[in-house]
């Protein structure tokens, strides 16, 4: 599971069958100081997030376990809205904050 | 399983199911002597660890889902224990008592 | 998953029985802003995604939960064509532009 911030959105209306009403976000992945880490990808989204927002994710199959339908071609999923995350006496903020 | 410190905490009020009430951690993968490998991940404290505490973390599903006793919960990276000491190539690597 | 364009198929007449009747597609790796990488995978389609059709791929054993690689050795899958995306707001791409 890694700490992630949603940067987009993105539309596929022809999907493998059972993913239908999933969202679908582009997420940069961050490292305990809040700075980029790695490359971005996209994940389903099971909890209500926007762009801006600080969530966590989990990948590998149990992204599809965190789906509606669990047997589906899914290797992200983001599975929690982050409201704040300490590191190193470090405050990683609010999304609202972080974004603005 | 791997090594890691402990650098920080994620408060998450929206998440699936199976996180709720779960402390979850920031965790910096670390060798055997304290220098950092790998990407930065959140995990599911089950051990009482706190930030700055050295820890034992399994980031794989089948056994996250053996310890959450969910046979279909999304999850993958789980602190299992608390290390006191780790010795390596015959020397002490780390020892929890003695850590300043 | 990732985002890709399919720039190819492939073919394999001699291969292993189980991956009989699987539609192989050549993906370009593509990054957020659209801008393609020097990165290929041989994906298996399981949606009917077509030639220059930019899509998103699973991999990894997420990628044999399909009934089309169910117990198979495939270890990337087309699971969706994609529409468009945006990035902070800013549209990246957009299949029906005209």
């Amino acid at each position: 599971m890694y700490l992630a911030r949603v940067i987009g959105r993105l539309v596929a209306t022809r999907r493998y069958p059972g993913l239908e009403g999933v969202a679908l976000q582009l997420v940069q992945p961050l490292d305990e100081y809040g700075e980029d880490m790695g490359d971005t990808l996209v994940a389903a989204s099971v909890v209500s997030t926007g762009p801006g927002d600080l969530v966590h994710f989990v990948d590998g199959r149990e992204g599809a376990l965190a789906c509606p339908v669990t047997f589906v071609p899914v290797d992200a999923a983001i599975i929690g809205f982050v409201e704040q995350a300490y590191a190193n006496g470090v405050f990683l903020g609010r999304a609202e904050e972080a974004s603005a | 399983m791997f090594l890691a410190q402990v650098v920080g905490t994620v408060v998450s009020p929206v998440q699936i199911p199976i996180l709720e009430r779960q402390k979850l951690l920031l965790l910096r993968p670390v060798g055997p002597d304290g220098k950092p490998s790998g990407k930065t991940r959140i995990g599911i404290d089950r051990a009482q660890a706190g930030v700055g505490d050295r820890v034992l973390v399994i980031d794989e599903g089948n056994s996250g889902r053996q310890i959450m006793g969910d046979p279909k919960g999304a999850v993958k990276t789980i602190v299992v224990g608390i290390v006191d000491y780790v010795e390596a190539h015959g020397v002490l690597a780390y020892d929890a008592q003695r850590r300043d | 998953m990732l985002i890709g364009k399919v720039v190819g198929s492939v073919v394999a007449t001699r291969k292993d029985e189980k991956m009989q009747n699987q539609k192989l597609l050549l993906v370009q790796v593509h990054d957020q802003q659209n801008k393609p990488k020097e990165q290929y995978v041989v994906a298996v389609d399981s949606v009917g995604a077509g030639l220059d059709e930019m899509v998103l791929y699973a991999t990894g054993s997420s990628a044999r939960q399909t009934t089309l690689t169910e117990n198979k050795p495939c270890d990337a899958v087309i699971m969706a064509v994609v529409d468009s995306w945006d990035l902070g707001g800013d549209n990246v791409y957009e299949k029906w532009a005209s």
